[in-house]
Formats: structure tokens, sequence, C-alpha cells
């Protein structure tokens, strides 16, 4: 059972006072997108051995979403921050470099906000 | 039988207090501070279980947890728990317990039948054997199978005592109570952190004082009450017996499971077991080591047991094993069991060591005593049957052959070496690393389970970490200690002379695969490697054969290390066999994976208190106590409970349903619909956002009036329904279904939260501040005219409006809107007034036939008018089109959530199942569910279908069964007869009809 800290309230809890939402910075494709778009919006998620962002909200806290960068291999938290990001923030960035040096953010639709090529 | 008590000794036992047990009805008797175990063997006991497969007898081979063989059902009726290992049983007066796998007794056991046919079953056998022909496996191999399998018996009926959980938080859990646990403990507790230690035994201190560790020159046990008192005396501090950590989970989060009164007899007050939910910065496992078995054939035989047990049984309980012992080992540590086997006075024929020589401390202290050893010595076979009555010796080394003697004994003790007890070091992902001068695998420190902050926060110590001799283990335990305080923040310093801990040299063993080197296949039919589950080295040789490379997928096709012990003894020597039989190193082979529980825990405790009313909360709305009084017949909704229907005495449900439905139909009902969501969505982007939420247009809406709406998610299927109100220009009161509330509240946050968070938008759950109350019926608009204080005329508030006022002098807010198709409105007060309100409805009612009506009736009239019921109608996988709901889908809106996913191809394919009415021919209730056939068959060879029923009544209005469905271009083959399977083989024709079943024209709600 993960340790999360929420950005919103600063509190450090229990797993079992969030609530998970899945992969964090997916751009939404609406009416009007490709089929490829909307497939990517919809169904193709990331699946690194290594560090990911997803969405948490605090559920049985103050109720806000945000997005932790997590390892998914060890376990460990890099960072947590507001919902209200289109892309990790700086600060985010550098406690993930701190810790893999070799990181680099992912192209494409996850974490650029960019539609897929 | 006779006793095997010693005259003397015995550290745990109280020889002035007997206690009288019973076994399959047998009374006897022992001490207390018995085990289960010891108090069967010192009354002479040596058979205590069957195994699983072959149902040979067995006797104890260790004496902790570890044990494979001795296991028991203990208690009787409601408090009966199977598979409970003697070893770990402690003796309270009263005690009973019933041996297992077994019939008709545990010394006459037809089962045992199995074991002359072991040759003939194999490994794999069950997969090869139960396949042709098919049809078997269901009604007969399966079956079988099922009867003759499992251990235990499961208990029957509720379970009579009481569990409980317990939240604890420290800077470091200790798990372990034996001097490398206390030394860690001491460490982080002078260092000021706070500190849980944990000792699953009911006891402290471990193994040291019965290997005859010594500290600062005294005994071990010495040093361990001074410490306790120590520990005992620290605000900081919580010590803890019988209590297992169970599991390590991640982030330092650890499950630990406390028995309270397994050791008492039972009935008293306290709960019988405590589940310890734990956060700890730092977790120091000190869980020591295993002793390995040898595999020698015959090495599962009553009376051959672990070389450590028997010392165990001797300096802790005053049991002698046997009265003429030999033991066989490959290290130095068993020849300590010698010596204090001969120091009690019990017989030792022979030490008997595969090595080529064995001239440390130990062995020449053995050979001072007078005991023969024997170097480059196998067992070659073990004679007896239900006990061992001798040994056939030969060479351990080269390829096997000519025995070289026999001797004969009635107990043998084991060793091939020790195992760290890595499990909660593995248990959330710490790796292992081979050391193969000790064969065994110790925690790898570089790999280590990481806590959010990404630092390792399981610290192995003593043992566990791979030191296995007791002074450096004790040294290890107190740095593990030290630095599991300061790595929590906690530097006071320990500034005292460290004690040191010293133990008789030893030589290193030598690693034994099989004993000897080269026996013959004979031989190795009968090395058992898990004792438990009946898998033996040419099991595991088989399976290699076979093509099994993994160590995972031998385990599962052997069973090696699947049963309830999880192959604590059995796992390196069977990784050692496959390593052998695949020619590859032990490393390259791996080791199968630990997982939680490091002993069985108890459902009962997992539960906790969460059971019966406790295991989920009861939602009640305002007027919950009425409905009961008056006989409502409940229906969980979610978490709610609401009146099915309320049955008069002498009435059944049916007829309650049908009365209720009549009478609201030709008077006037009464519904709780207090359940309904209610959510407050306000802010000047309101609108703009409800018309991204909703498939129809909201921003238009006026206020004081309420329209239906439909809510999708993005894949473009519908989630949940229901009016929306406008209340004010910025305000708009949705209502959800009763299960959705929660679910569309956390929608809507989470869409404002994370996508429109510039939008100026709140939302405010008011489900439970209203009550809310139907009132149904063509003499509805008299009634709430005779309670007065507001015109609800026509005029006034036409359908599909809203109005606010003060109804009986309640404030209220009326909604006129219908889900029955009857003259209706619904009134909503404040929650605390709703009962109030109620009962004013009821009392003025009763000259116009009023009657409360419950969720049936509810379901039945909006079936009658062809409304669709989330859940129902829908299962995630349908969309508003399917169900004929066009008119509430905007064409116009440029964007609203489902709105793309809608248009894929596959959800505007004409060949869409879409819903219908459907009547049958005779009149009769089509059976829920029921699928409408098709000709021909699938790929599959299943038969084609073309739709099914998703709601199915008998109306009473009609007087006929009448059904809603989802058909193949369901709409565009009205009057079609189609074929629905009723089960059983048997069919019923049903006509496609218009989903509206009775007043197609609206008329009756519009007075």
């Amino acid at each position: 059972m993960l340790i999360l800290t929420c950005p919103h309230c600063g509190v450090a809890a229990e797993e079992t006072e969030f609530a998970p939402g899945g992969q964090a910075h997916l751009q939404r494709h609406g009416p009007g997108s490709s089929d490829d778009a909307f497939e990517a919006y919809m169904f193709l998620r990331d699946n690194p051995r290594g560090v990911h962002f997803e969405r948490w909200r605090h559920a049985y806290g103050c109720g806000k979403w945000f997005i932790a960068a997590r390892c998914t291999v060890t376990l460990e938290v890099f960072a947590t921050y507001p919902a209200q990001c289109l892309e990790p923030p700086p600060e985010a960035v550098a406690a993930i470099r701190a810790r893999r040096p070799d990181w680099q953010p992912a192209g494409g639709d996850a974490a650029s906000g960019k539609e897929p090529a | 039988m006779t006793s095997h008590r010693l005259p003397e000794g015995g550290r745990l036992i109280d020889r002035s207090q007997t206690c009288g047990f019973r076994v399959d009805g047998r009374p006897m008797l022992g001490f207390a501070g018995d085990t289960l175990a010891s108090a069967l063997l010192a009354s002479g006991r040596m058979l205590m279980g069957r195994s699983f497969k072959y149902h040979r007898p067995r006797g104890p081979v260790a004496a902790g947890p570890e044990e494979p063989n001795a296991l028991f059902g203990l208690g009787i009726g409601p408090r009966f728990e199977p598979n409970r290992r003697a070893t770990t049983t402690e003796l309270f007066e009263g005690l009973v317990a019933t041996s297992q796998n077994r019939w008709p007794s545990l010394e006459r056991d037809v089962g045992a039948v199995n074991d002359w046919l072991s040759r003939f079953l194999p490994a794999g056998f069950y997969y090869k054997m139960f396949i042709y022909p098919r049809a078997f496996w269901k009604h007969v191999y399966e079956p079988v199978i099922r009867r003759a399998a499992g251990l235990g018996r499961v208990p029957q009926g509720a379970d009579a005592d009481r569990y409980e959980y317990l939240y604890a938080f420290c800077d470091v859990l200790v798990a372990g109570g034996g001097i490398a646990g206390l030394s860690a403990a001491q460490a982080a507790a002078r260092a000021g952190a706070r500190v849980i230690v944990m000792e699953q035994a009911a006891h402290w201190g471990g193994r040291a004082p019965v290997d005859g560790v010594r500290i600062d020159g005294a005994p071990a046990d010495d040093w361990v009450a001074a410490t306790l008192a120590e520990l005992a005396a620290m605000p900081n501090v919580r010590l803890r017996l019988r209590s297992q950590v169970a599991g390590v989970h991640d982030h330092g989060y650890a499950l630990a499971c406390e028995r309270l009164t397994d050791h008492l007899p039972a009935g008293g007050e306290l709960p019988r077991q405590r589940l310890w939910r734990i956060r700890a910065g730092r977790i120091v496992t000190a869980t020591g080591a295993i002793e390995r078995p040898l595999a020698f054939a015959g090495n599962d035989r009553p009376g051959v047991m672990l070389a450590s047990a028997m010392r165990d049984y001797v300096t802790n309980w005053a049991v002698a094993p046997g009265r003429r012992v030999v033991i066989v080992t490959n290290n130095d540590d068993a020849y300590r069991s010698a010596l204090c086997l001969a120091g009690a006075g019990v017989g030792v024929a022979a030490v008997l060591d595969a090595r080529p020589s064995a001239d440390g401390a130990l062995p020449q202290a053995v050979r001072a005593a007078g005991i023969a050893v024997k170097t480059d010595t196998a067992v070659a076979a073990v004679e007896g049957r239900r006990q061992v009555t001798g040994l056939r010796l030969c060479r351990h080394s080269g390829a096997g052959g000519a025995e070289t003697g026999a001797i004969a004994c009635d107990a043998v003790g084991m060793s091939g070496g020790w195992t760290p007890a890595v499990h909660l070091w593995s248990h959330c992902g710490g790796k292992l690393a081979w050391k193969a001068d000790a064969a065994m695998f110790v925690p790898d420190p570089a790999a280590g389970p990481r806590g959010h902050d990404g630092a390792v926060f399981v610290l192995p110590a003593g043992s566990a970490a791979g030191l296995l001799h007791a002074a450096d283990a004790f040294d290890d335990a107190a740095a593990a200690g030290a630095r599991a305080a300061s790595e929590t923040g906690h530097s006071g310093s320990a500034a005292l002379p460290a004690p040191t801990a010293a133990a008789e040299s030893e030589d290193p063993p030598l690693p034994v695969r099989i004993m000897p080197e080269g026996a013959a296949y004979a031989q190795r039919a009968r090395m058992w490697l898990d004792f438990q589950n009946d898998v033996k080295v040419t099991d595991v040789e088989l399976a290699a054969r076979e093509g099994y490379r993994s160590v995972e997928h031998t385990k599962r096709y052997t069973t090696l290390g699947m049963a309830t012990d999880q192959g604590k003894l059995s796992n390196i020597n069977g990784l050692s066999v496959l390593s052998d039989a695949l020619n590859e190193p032990v490393p390259q082979v791996g080791t199968t994976t630990f997982r939680p529980p490091w002993t069985p825990v108890t459902l009962g405790a997992l539960a906790g208190e969460a059971r019966g009313p406790l295991f989920q909360p009861l939602r009640r709305t305002p007027m919950h106590d009425w409905h009961s009084l008056h006989g409502a017949h409940w229906e969980p909704v979610g978490q709610w409970r609401r009146p099915y229907a309320f049955p008069r005495p002498g009435e059944t449900l049916e007829q309650a349903v049908t009365r209720e439905i009549r009478n609201t139909r030709q008077a006037v009902g009464l519904l709780d619909a207090s359940t309904l969501g209610k959510l407050l969505v306000r802010g000047p982007d309101a609108g703009r956002f409800l018309d991204m939420l909703y498939t129809n247009a909201m921003a238009g809406l006026k206020p004081g009036r309420c329209r239906y709406g439909l809510m999708c998610n993005e894949n473009g299927f519908l989630m949940d329904d229901g009016v929306v109100a406008r209340l004010d220009d910025q305000s708009f009161l949705c209502h959800t279904t009763s299960g959705g509330a929660d679910h569309i509240h956390g929608w809507m946050e989470d869409w404002l939260q994370c996508e429109w968070w510039d939008w100026k938008v709140h939302v405010v759950n008011l489900t439970e501040q209203f009550a809310q109350i139907a009132v149904v019926g063509p003499r509805a608009r008299q009634l709430l005219e005779r309670l007065g204080g507001m015109d609800l005329s026509d005029a006034a508030l036409p359908f599909m409006g809203w109005v606010e006022g003060r109804l009986a002098d309640i404030p209220v807010r009326v909604f006129r809107i219908s889900f029955s198709g009857e003259l209706s409105f619904e009134i909503a007060a404040p929650a605390g007034q709703g009962a109030a309100l109620w009962e004013r409805l009821i009392e003025a009612g009763a000259e116009f036939g009023i009657m409360p009506y419950g969720t049936e009736a509810l379901h039945v009239m909006r079936a009658e008018k062809g409304f669709i019921m989330i859940g129902d109608e829908t299962d995630g996988t349908v969309t508003p089109l399917d169900l004929g709901l066009d008119w509430a889908v905007s064409r116009k809106k440029a964007d609203f959530l489902g709105k793309r996913g809608m248009e894929r191809v596959a959800l505007t394919d004409p060949e869409r199942w879409k819903l219908v009415g459907l009547e049958t021919t005779d009149g009769a209730v089509l059976p829920h569910g029921a699928l409408a056939l098709a000709g021909g068959s699938n790929a599959n060879g299943q038969r084609n279908t073309q739709g099914r029923v998703t709601s199915s009544y008998r109306s009473p209005t009609l007087g006929r069964g009448i059904a809603l469905g989802l058909v193949r271009r369901g709409p565009e083959r009205m009057g079609e007869v189609l074929d629905f399977d009723a089960g059983g083989g048997k069919t019923m024709p049903a006509r496609i009809v218009d989903p509206v079943f009775y007043d197609k024209a609206g008329e009756r709600q519009n007075v």
C-alpha cells in the first residue's frame, strides 16, 4: 500500500485514502478528431518500466485530483503536483532527474500533449 | 505407549501444571508450555498425519512454523479450524484436535493405497490422465478428485470468534524476537526510535538459548531476560509475543497477526486474533533461518526429523525424540544436536557425515563424548513403516553402490544446512543473491524493497541476512537496529559497551543435493523434497525431462512448495535437484517468489470486524423507520436499503406488488425516492458545463423547468440518466440514479478539476440533504391540495415544471415529473422533515386510498411505459441511440462527452441491437436475460443470437407478461415473432412490439 502526498492539502496518506485515475497528461480528443487520435486517447496507454505519471484523487481527504510521478519498478514516488498541469512541472522533472539522470520525457501524446504523428 | 518425557529440564514447560486434551477423541495429558506436538511426542506418539497425495504416515519434521506434516483440525463446531500445525499450537486444558486426511483412522487409512500406486501417480499425473473422454472431466473426474483432494475439512457455519484490527505506526518494526531481533530493537530503542518488536512464538530468545549461545560469558537466556526488562520499561517500545509479521508490503506497510486467545480455552472476552496494520519507517527482519532436510531414500518416515528440531524438543520441552538416535548431516551445526541429546541422556548411535572429514570443534566434542562419527557416509535406506527402526548405510561420494552397514535406531535427525528466512525481504520485491559456499540465497542489500522516498526500507539482520554464526548475527543485528533508527531520524547514542555473543566455530558445510550422490532411480523415487505435497526427487527430474525449465512452472507442475508450508523446507533442495537436472547453476534457475503471508493467516483475522452489519455502512433514508414499522420487504440498492414492496399480512410479495401498482394507477401511491442522487451544479459556467456532460442541451433550460437528460462516458455508452431542474440563472439541480450519485459527483469533479479547470462551476452533492417523495396517481393533486399551502394546478405547475412553497407547513420543492406515466409530483423536503411530510401524506391520503409502494412496483410501471432503467437496459455497451433516445442526443452541440465515441463505425452500425417491446404470444412472462435465437451457430459451435430480454415483468395493468429487449434492427422488425431461449432446451415465442405498452399518447400524466 503506497504512501502518497497530496500536493493540495499537504497530507501524506495511505493509498486507501486515494482513488486512482489512470495515466496522466492525456490529451482529450473530441468531435472532429481522427480515428487514430481518438483511439490513442481512449485506449492506448503507456506501460513503462520506470518513470510513470498517474492521476490520483484525494478521495477521502480534500477531494482534489493530482498527479504522481512514480517508478513502476521500485515504487518510489518522485513528486506529486496538482492536476492542473499540461505537463510535468520543472520541479517534478528535476526531482525525477535527480534520481533517474537518464530519464527523458516521453514523446507523443502522453507527456507533451501533442498529437501522435 | 511409553513416555518420552525426560526426567529433567524443559525450559518452556511447567511440570506443576498438567493439561488434559483430546486427539481423535482419545484423552491425553501434557504440561503447560507444551505444544501439541511436544505433548504427543512426550506420550510416545510419533504418527501425526498423512501426506496429501500418497497418504503416507508422517511424524513431525520440525518444531516450529515450517512444519509440513503434523497438521490437525483444532476445536469443534463454530470454532473448528483445519490445518493447524501441532508444532506451533500451544497446549491448553480441554484442547480438542482431530487428525486429517485419513479414513477411517490415522493408524488405518484406506487412502494409503495411493502409496502403493505411487509409481503410477507421478508429477503431472492429473494433467495427463484426466483429459479423455472430454465429458468425463465435469461429471466423473472432477467430482471424484475434489472429494479426494484437500487436507483439512472446511469449517461449517459462521465463525463463533471475534477478530479485530489495530492500526499502528512506528519508526522501526522488528520481525523476530530472537537475540538478533532483540539486539536490533535495543539499538533502535536506545537511539530514541519508536519500536515494535514481534515474535511469532510464545517466548522470546529464538534459537540461541537452545543452541547454547553465550552472551558476555553467560547463557543467552540471561541476556534475553535483561534486555526484555530494559525494553519493556521504555515508553517508545512495544513488545508482542504470539505475533507473526505475516507480510511486508509497499512503502513500509506490514500486516501482522497476533494470536490473543488461541492458547486459552474458548469463550473468553478477548478477540481471538488481532490483525495489526503497521506503517513502519524501517522493517528489521530478524526472522532467523530454517534448517534444510536431506534428500535420502525414506527421509519422510515418522521418526526422521530435523536435527535442530530434536534439540528444540529436548531443551524446550524435555521430550526425547527417540531412545536411540542417529544424526545425518553435511555440516557442523548438527553435532550440537548430538551433544544436546547425549547430554540429556538420550542414546545417540552415530553421526553420519556426508563430508570426507569432520574435525572441527563440534565433531571433536562429539567424538570425545563417545559417539561414533562416520564420514563420507550416507543413508541408503530407512527401515520401518510407521516409525523408523533402522538405517542402511552407504558411501556418500562416488557412483553409489554397495551398502556399508546398518544401524538400528528409532529416530533420525537430519541436517542439510541452514536457509535464511528471507521471506519478508522478498515479499515486496527484495532480490536475492546466491552464496555458493553455503548453498543458500541471502538478501542482496543493493536490491531491496524501496519506500516512497526511494530508500530501502527492509533491513535483514542476523541469520536472516545470511550470518549463520551466532556471534556474527548478534553484531550484525545491533548494527541494523542502529541504522534503522538513524535512517528514521533518531541518532541518540547507545554509548554502552556492546555485548558479544560466542558459540563454537564451525567448518564449512558440504552442499548435498541428494544423498548418496550417485543414488539409483529406486532411491531417488523415495526421496521426499516436499513432504506435505508428496513431491520427490524423481518428480522434479521428470518435470525437467518434460521441458519445464522455469522454476515457477516446475513448481506448479509438480506442486513443489505449493502446500500450506509454502516450501519452507523444500525450496532449496528442490532448486538444487532442478538445477542439476537442467544442468544449470542454481542462480540461473532462480527461485520461486515468496509471497505473503509468512504462515497462514485466518480469514477471520483478515476480515476483522467487517462482517454482518459492519461489513459496509448502511444508508437509510429519512423515512427508513416508517418503512420498517410498516412491513417493508427490503431490497439493497448500493449501500441503501429501499422497500421492495409493503406486503400486508397474508399477502405474497407478488400480490403486494400487484396491489401497489393497481392502487397507484387507480388512486394514489407514495414512493420514497430519497435515494435519488441530487447534485447542485452552480456557477457562471454551469450551463456550459452541463452541455458537455449531458447528451442533450441543458444551457437553454429555463429556471422553473425540468429536463430529462442522459450522460455518456467518452466511449459513447450510456452511463446515467435523470431529471435536471434549473433552479436559477447559475444553478442546476441534477438528479442521478440511486446508485450513481457518488460516481457522477466524482465524474463531474474529474472534468472540472482536470480538463476545464478554468470554468467557474462548483458541484455539491446534496443527496442526503433532501428527502424526496413521489406522490403518484390520478388522485395525487387532490391529496396535495388537501395538505394545503400551494397551487399545484396544471396551469400553476405544468408537466416538467417545478415550484417552491410550503406543504403542510413544511418547506418543499415540487417537481412535476413522472416515471410511471401517471400524474406525479416529486416533493423534496429538508431531510429532517421528510418523515413528518411522509406521515402527513399518509394521514391526509387515507380518504383517497393512499398506499406506499416499493421499487418493484416502480420498475413494473416504468416498464409498462417503456422507460429505460440504467443497469437493466444498459450494461456499459449500450448507446442512447440503441435505446431509441435519439431525441435526447443533441445534433446541434459541437461537443459533449461521448459525442466522438458515438460516431465510431461500430456504434453507428444499423445491425446493432436496439430497444423494442416484447410480448409473448400466450401472455407468459419471458425469463429475464433470455436470448433471442437466430439461425446457425458461431465459430465456437454456439447457437447464434439476435437479441436479449433486458426487463421482463408480469403487468397487472395489462394482465400479461411484458418485456423490453434489445434486438438486431429491432425497430424495423415490428410484428415479427422471435424464439427466446427459455432454458432447458425450451423456447418461448415473443412478438416485437412498441416499447410503450400503456398510454402511448401520454395522456395520464398530463392532467
